[in-house]
Parts: C-alpha cells; structure tokens; sequence
C-alpha cells in the first residue's frame, strides 16, 4: 500500500481524495435530509422545514405495522438467504472443481435472476406461482423468490474463495479416509467461512430492500418493510414516520456491518461481490 | 474431470469401509459420493439447477409463451391461442419504440454516470487509503444500501424541487435545478446503483498488484499511461461486472421515473400498468421481452470479457 | 382518497373488473339498459337468484373482512385511529382483516373464498353481482341503513332492479386544485387545466391512470357536443381518439403526472405544479401545511368514486357480517373512516360526530354537488351509454392509449 502511493503522483493523490470526498458528500447528503426530515413538523417535508417535531418519532415507536413489517422482512431475508447460502455454496463446489459440458449456462443462469430486470423476475414469477404451480402468493412465495435472485451472490463470494484456496487440504483429508461429508465439514466449511458471511450478508442486504420482485410475489397480507413504506409513504399522516424507520434502518445497519467484522474479514469479500 | 477428484478417487479409504461395516448410511452415501464424481457433482448441482431451473427458468418460459397469446376482452382471461398480434403492436406503435429507446438511452447514462464516480472512489480506495480507512471506506459506501430505495428516491425528490437544495447549490455555480424529468431520473438513479459500481471496481483493483503499479513507475511511465495501460485493462472486467447491475436495475426501474421523471414513463411503467391496471398479462410479456432481449445480448458480450466471474 | 397508490391501482383493478362483468353479461345475450348508468341494473346483465337473510341471528364470533387500506383500522397502524375494537367488545365478532390494492385482487380473494364482507368499488360490485359471489343484502336488518343518503341507494354500482347488494360506504369527488396566489384568475372549469398555451404551461399536473381519459372526455362532452359523448366511460374509437388527441395537447404542458398525495403535496408546495386534478384530502393536507390552495368542483362536474360493502354468497358468519355492515356505517364508524380515508360518509348522521366543517369540506349529502359526479366505472365493450351500434373501447385500450398520450 504504501510502496503505492509512491507510484501516483502527488497531484494525482489528491485528485482521487478530493473526488472521493466530494462523493461521499453526494452519497451521504440525501441521508442526512431523511434525518432531517424524520424531524421535520411537516407532514409532506415541505423543505426547508419551518419547525422540528419528535411527533413522528413518538408516533412510529407505537407503530405496529411497522414492526410487524421488519419481523416479516427479516425472516424473509433470514430464510432466503440460509437458501440461497446453501444452493450457491453448492453450485459454486460444482463449477470449481468439475469441468462439464454447460458449465457457461450455469453460472449464466445463476447470474440470470439478478441481471434480468426486477419486473421481468416478478411477473414471470407471479405468472408462474399462481397458474403453473397454483400457490397462494404470500411468505412462501416471497422467499423462493428472494432465494431466486440471492443465490448469485453466495455463489460468486464462494468461488472467488475456492478459486483462491485451492483443493489441497480438502485432498488431504480424504486421504486421511474423512469422509466427503466430514471433509465438508471440518475442512472446506471453515475456509469458507467469511466468504460465507460476505456473500450471506449482501443476500441478506438485497433481499432486505427489494421491492420490485416482492410487489408481485407478495400476498396482500403479508408486508415485508418496503412494501409496507410504499404503501405508507402516500398516507397522510404516515409519511413521516417512514422517515423515521429509515433512519432507524441506517442505524441498525451496524449490526449486520458488526457482527460481518466479527466473524471475517469481511470487507474484502463483502467487495468481492 | 478436475484432477483432485480423479486422484482421491483412486486411492483407498480405510476409514471409509470401515464406516461401511459400521453401516451408517451418511458414511455410505459419502462413500458412494466419493467414489463417483460424477455423482457427487450431480449432488451439488442437482438442487441448484433444479430450483433455478424449475422455478426461475420455467417461469420465465412461460412467462414467453404467455407474450403469444391473447387476452379475451370479454372475460380478460388469457385466450391461448397461438398469434403475434403483441408483438406487432409492439412493433408498429411507435410510442413503444420510442419509450424503448429511452429506456436503453437512461440505463446506459446512469451506467456512464456511475463508472465515472466510482473509478476514482475505489481507486482510492484500494491504492492510496490505509487499510484501516480502506474498512471504514467500504462501510461508508454499503451503508446507503440499508436506506430504503424509496426513502432514499423521495430524498431526490425533495432536493430537486424548486427551491429545492439542488436549485440552492446550483444557484452559486448559475444553474437551475433539473426540476423532474429524465435529468433527475438519471441522477437517481446513478445515486442509487453507485454502491454496485463501486464495489466490483474496489475489488478489481485491490486483486491488481501493487508490484505492477511499482514496475510500470520504475520503467518511467507516468501516472497517465500506467492507468490507462495497466490499470484500465485490469479493472475492465470489474467494470462490465457493475455495469450488469447499474444496467439491468435501470432497464427495468418503473418506481424512480414515476417519483422525480415527470411526466415521462419507461419500459418498466408499460409492463408494470399492463399487468397490474388493465391484467393483460400477455401484452406485458410481450413488452418483458425488450429488456431481456437487451439484457442478453449484454451479457453475451459482458462473458467475452471475463466479467461474469466478477459479478 | 388518502392512498393513491391505492386509489389508482384500484380503479385500474376495478376497471378490469368490471370490463369482465358487464361485457361478460353481454356476451350472455342480455341487452344493456338504455339508461345511462342512472338506474337499476343499468349494465345489463341477470343478477343469479340467491336468497337473502331473513334474520340477524347470534354472532359467530369472528368475521373475515376484505377492505382497501384505512377501511378497517384497529389501532396497529395508529392507536388513535381504531373503529374495530369496538365492534368486537359489542359483538364479540373477531374482526380479521386482509387488505388489498386492486379491485382486480378483490375479486380474486373473494372468488378464493374464505371471506365474508368486502368493500368493493363501483366495478369491482357490478362483477361480484352478476358471477354469484355475493348475495342481496336485507337492508331491513340493518338499522342504521336507514340513514344514508337516500341518494346513494339503489344506485347501478350497488344494486339490481331495486334490489340492494351492499351498503353505501362513502363517495368522493375529482376536484380541481389550484395555488390561490399564482393562478390568477381563479379557475371555474377544467378548461385550466385542458385549454392549449395555458399561461401555466409546464406547472399543471393530472392523476397518473388510464381512468383519467374520463376526465378528458367529461370535459370533451361540454366543449365539443358534436362528438355525442354521453358517458365519459363509455366511448366508441373515434371519441377515444379525440380525448386522446386533447391528452396528448395537454401532454405537452404537464410538469408531471401524480398519483400519490405526498407526490402532489408537495409539487403544489414547491410551486413545481400550481393547478391540477386533485382530491379533498389532499387540498386539506396542504392546506394544512399552509400551502394557498384551493379545490373546487368545476362547473362540467368531476369524475368521483363511490364504495360498497357486500356480503360474500359462501360466507360461514353472515350474523357478524350482517353485523359488521351496521356498525360500519354507524354514525361513530363512518365518521371516523370517512375522516382517516378523506372522503364523504355515507350515513349524514356521522357530520354530527366527525370533526367540526368535515361534511362540508367533502359535501356530504350535497345532492346537487353528487349528481355532477360521474363515479368511476369500467368501460367496457358494451357501450355504458345504452348505444347498440357501436362497439366502445375497453379499458385495455384505454390503457394502451394512456401509454400513448404519455408518449
């Protein structure tokens, strides 16, 4: 790193540390207007606010839809992710260590969820729940789908982690006669692991915030957070308070951050998206 | 055949047939497993392929045969007889075309937009901050992430009005705020895919090593030409990978236009007021088709590159 | 309307829907009425003969209600805004509710089964009607059915031949907003909002939905007599495209379309759109946000909603049902969910309750001021106006048209 910074110019340097400045200044002035705003006396945050109130605070610690829809969103991210944990894990084993015909389809269809536009995932989806297989939309429904376009990143985390790592301790414990599954579990599991947690938390994060894919799969009961902010958002008297809960989101946010930090270094392969 | 598995294969496993006398079938299914790759890789593929491939693919496929048929203006059932009257619509009316078009013209800028600022970022990030700074960076970059998308679109909203703290700031450098339109719908959305660009290029670039950097500077090149011949192509496959997200997020957005677009619609908004207002299920897949079309010729172009193993 | 999220999928929902009914009907061979949607039956189709309850019995215990959001409230989303435990402490009936965002849903879930009480739409109804999935209610068993607006009764959306399917719950209107210190002079027809090189050009906004081609074509139906418009949701090619045409002028004048209150509040806040369509509970919103506005009716009338609950044909507790229908439109009850919706109430007894001047912001019981709306219904096929030699355009043209006057 340091030998680095010996290869840029100085006047080059700076350029890159007064841009990045400038976009973090980009990236965290709308976040901060939502802080503003979760105080702001107006009900339609008429900018700039004429008086602060704490109303919509008080009003949202009593507001039980809102609760209701982050139990419902973590669970749904929780499930999904544990999903798309364990199918991404396993395509990424197969496509590292096997060479087979198709081997480009798979990792394209395992891409495909994501990379196709959210509407598309979600009528298709919603088309095929309620006339092919005749479910009823609601928590189920909701999670296949985020399970769906999660896996891809597990898979990627976990392949860049066996690509790296290589297969010799894994053969070395098979020699040793463990078998495939204690090998699994003893030996390939624990070098995957912050590749795990990396990839485990960016499905945890995507599926948290989708609202395309989850507008078409959801069942009108369930609410998952960002439903239940697009239906609130345009309540009078309610707006408000979906400020309020994204601050407090940005807030919570340091959990997942913390407990990724804990576990792993989980920054590089949180970047390893 | 991958030459671990071939190895292992062949030799013997004491353990292994012991545990088969103890009969315990995890042992046995194990050994099975470990005597046929082929059945092993079939055990790791299998339930992937078969969920993607039952319940993603499939349900696109039918989602495509769906664009062939019709709907009953009687009843608004579906009418499964086979036509192209949807895609001929699609192709005579030129408001699609034209709506088409735009979509494409909003997902590449935003793509542009979102490059340009997260070059110099990540750059900076992966080259010159510390490693501690380097962490706090990465968090600093996820955390809007956890903001939900329509606060955080609502937020644009607010500082593009008139008045607004875009008309304020543009007042010291003489412009007028955008107001709502598709301006505003680019920078939006830029604003909210940002983080998706970043991190691919981050992680490109941490993988390039500083000794390359080093060499280059040794052998006299500039800061200029060592970007341009060393970094540049090093990080393009981190590039194409971003550009996957910022792209196909954009394609397909009917929320964000509808909050700071004005009076213009995309693709999106189509298929979203086909299917859910007027439940005609086969115009709208039949609509459904231009971003997927579009999306795969992207990422047949993108695997050229190498860039899908980068997403 | 408070959620026009809502509002407009719902319209949309319920265009669908009702396209299925009335056209289904048609097709059935039953001649459309020759009224104008005025009267009984006005859509023209045979209603199935199902019995009606012949008396309120002991409670079930619990009912299972389909509502659009803010219909049933019980405290979860704000504990001051609770009608529903009330009910349950009277009637020992355990309200369940499931909320949905379309007519088009509604309909689903009500034909799922599983539910005893909907609120439906003007076109969701009509569709419940005539497929069987809900029966004719005994307004003699509801004691406070007595009170509503007899203008509301026996209304084409809520009843066949004199026959009532549901309780009026409460109405709305379309109205023009306008920012009092900008648009000057005030405006008193939709003509603010339609005529070409308006002195507001790139400041006027309009409801985001196909069903607004009504609000083009009530407003064709006063300036040009000569296209024959008789209903602003039933019209044939060549008076869709002229609305269209007038969309498409109007089009280039729009600073945006809306579809939400916040979205609107705040573009009259700023001054990003100062005239425009609009409804009573926003121009209350902002004006109580102190933003100079104000909402009139204009002169050619509006475009409006009116909602029913109906009592599902399957349902297992028809006493709470029957039950759940009174206490809705009971002064306390509809007082308090016309004021948290912003609509008018269906029962004139709840002015006595609701809030001092809330009759009067949404004039309820103003004959006169209702008679000029056209309530939102889905066009169909089958002309709504009675005409037998034309074929008039459905709602999924008038969707494809709206895509085209968005361009």
């Amino acid at each position: 790193m340091r030998s680095t910074s010996t290869a840029m110019s100085p006047a080059f340097k700076m350029t890159l540390r007064v841009l990045t400045a400038l976009a973090l200044v980009v990236i965290y002035v709308p976040l901060l207007l939502v802080v503003v705003n979760s105080f702001n006396a107006s009900q339609t945050f008429a900018w700039p606010p004429s008086d602060l109130t704490l109303e919509w605070w008080r009003k949202a610690a009593d507001s039980e839809g809102a609760k209701d829809a982050i139990v419902t969103s973590v669970q749904v991210a929780l499930i999904a992710s544990a999903i798309s944990l364990v199918l991404g894990t396993m395509a990424a084993m197969a496509l590292q260590r096997y060479r087979f015909f198709g081997r480009d389809t798979v990792s394209l269809l395992i891409i495909l969820p994501i990379a196709l536009p959210g509407i598309v995932t979600g009528i298709a989806l919603n088309n095929a729940f309620r006339t092919v297989f005749g479910l009823d939309l609601g928590f189920l429904t909701i999670v296949v789908a985020h399970a769906t376009f999660c896996i891809v990143t597990v898979f990627n985390n976990v392949l860049a982690r066996l690509r790296r790592v290589g297969t010799n301790l894994e053969e070395a414990s098979a020699d040793l006669g463990a078998s495939t599954f204690t090998t699994f579990r003893l030996v390939t599991f624990p070098m995957m692991r912050s590749a795990l947690i990396a990839g485990g938390l960016l499905a945890f994060a995507l599926s948290f915030d989708e609202i395309i894919v989850t507008t078409f799969t959801a069942g009108p009961q369930e609410q998952t957070l960002p439903i239940w902010i697009f239906n609130n958002l345009f309540r009078p008297n309610q707006a408000p308070i979906v400020n309020v809960v994204a601050v407090v989101l940005i807030l919570l946010s340091v959990i997942p951050i913390w407990i990724s930090q804990k576990l792993a270094g989980a920054t590089d392969g949180l970047a390893g998206r | 055949m991958n030459s671990a598995a071939e190895g292992t294969a062949a030799r013997p496993h004491l353990l292994a047939r012991f545990g088969r006398a103890a009969g315990g079938l995890p042992r046995r299914v194990s050994t099975v497993l470990h005597r046929h790759p082929r059945l092993r890789l079939g055990f790791l593929l299998g339930p992937p392929m078969l969920w993607l491939g039952v319940a993603y693919l499939g349900a696109l496929g039918a989602l495509f045969i769906t664009a062939f048929w019709g709907q009953n203006p009687f009843t608004g059932d579906v009418v499964r007889e086979w036509n192209l009257d949807n895609f001929r619509t699609l192709w005579e009316s030129e408001v699609y075309r034209k709506i088409a078009f735009r979509t494409l013209g909003i997902a590449a800028l935003v793509t542009v937009v979102d490059i340009v600022i997260a070059f110099p970022v990540a750059l900076y990030m992966a080259k010159i901050a510390s490693p501690r700074l380097q962490r706090i960076l990465v968090i600093a970059v996820l955390t809007p992430l956890w903001a939900s998308y329509l606060v955080k679109a609502y937020a644009w909203r607010i500082m593009m009005s008139e008045g607004g703290i875009v008309d304020d700031l543009g007042g010291f450098l003489g412009l007028d705020t955008p107001g709502y339109g598709l301006a505003a719908t680019v920078i939006t959305l830029a604003y909210l895919w940002l983080p998706f660009m970043i991190l691919p290029i981050y992680a490109g670039l941490e993988r390039l090593p500083d000794s390359m950097l080093e060499a280059s500077m040794d052998l006299g090149a500039k800061t200029g030409p060592t970007l341009r011949r060393i970094v540049l192509p090093t990080v393009f496959p981190a590039v194409v990978a971003g550009s996957i997200f910022t792209f196909s997020l954009s394609l397909g957005d009917y929320i964000t236009v509808r909050i700071v677009g004005g009076a213009n619609q995309m693709l999106g908004n189509v298929v979203y007021d086909n299917v859910g207002a007027a439940n005609n299920l086969p115009f709208a897949a039949a609509v459904a088709t231009i971003p997927v079309v579009i999306m795969l010729v992207y990422l047949a172009a993108a695997r050229r590159t190498g860039a899908l193993e980068n997403v | 309307m408070t959620h026009r999220k809502v509002r407009r999928s719902r319209i949309a929902a319920a265009c669908a829907a009702l396209t299925l009914i009335t056209a289904g009907a048609a097709a059935c061979g039953t001649e459309s009425g020759d009224d104008d949607g005025g009267s009984d039956g006005g859509a023209g189709f045979t209603a199935p003969d199902l019995p009606q309850l012949e008396e309120i019995g002991e409670g079930e215990g619990e009912v299972n209600i389909l509502a659009w959001p803010g219909y049933v409230e019980d405290g979860s989303t704000d504990p001051a805004v609770d009608w529903v435990t009330p009910f349950e402490e009277e009637t020992g009936c355990q309200v369940n509710v499931k909320t949905f965002g379309t007519s088009d849903e509604a309909v689903n879930l009500v034909k799922g089964g599983g539910y005893d009480v909907v609120s439906a739409s003007g076109d969701a109804s009509l569709r419940l009607i005539a497929a069987g999935d809900v029966e004719p209610v005994n307004v003699d068993l509801i004691e406070n059915y007595a009170d509503v607006y007899d203008f509301l009764k026996e209304r084409d959306w809520n009843s066949v031949d004199g026959q009532m399917y549901g309780v009026p719950h409460g109405y709305g209107a379309n109205l023009l907003m306008y920012r009092t210190d900008i648009v000057d002079p005030a405006p008193t027809s939709w003509s603010a909002v339609f005529e070409e090189d308006s002195p507001y050009a790139g400041k006027i906004t309009a409801y985001d939905s196909p069903i607004y081609i009504a609000d083009a074509a009530l407003y064709l139906m006063n300036t040009q007599p000569d296209l024959g418009i008789e209903n602003p949701y039933a019209l044939d090619e060549d008076q869709l495209a002229a609305a269209v045409d007038l969309l498409k002028q109007q089009r280039e004048q729009i600073s945006e379309y809306w579809s939400d209150y916040l979205k609107e509040v705040q573009a009259f806040t700023t001054g990003d759109s100062v005239v425009g369509t609009t409804w009573q509970v926003i121009a209350n919103v902002a004006q109580g946000e102190n933003v100079p506005v104000e909402a009139i009716l204009p002169d050619e009338g509006s475009t409006g909603w009116s909602d029913t609950w109906m009592v599902t044909t399957e349902s297992e507790n028809k006493n709470c049902a029957y039950m759940w229908l009174n206490h809705i439109i009971s002064p306390e009850a509809n007082a308090a969910v016309s004021e948290y919706f912003g609509e008018a109430p269906a029962n004139p007894k709840a002015c006595d309750i609701a809030s001092e001047g809330h009759c009067e912001t949404y004039n309820a019981g103003d004959e006169e001021f209702a008679e000029k709306l056209w309530y939102w219904t889905t066009p169909v096929e089958d002309c709504l106006d009675g005409r037998t030699d034309v074929k008039c355009t459905d709602y999924g043209a008038w969707t494809q048209a709206w895509t085209e006057v968005k361009g």
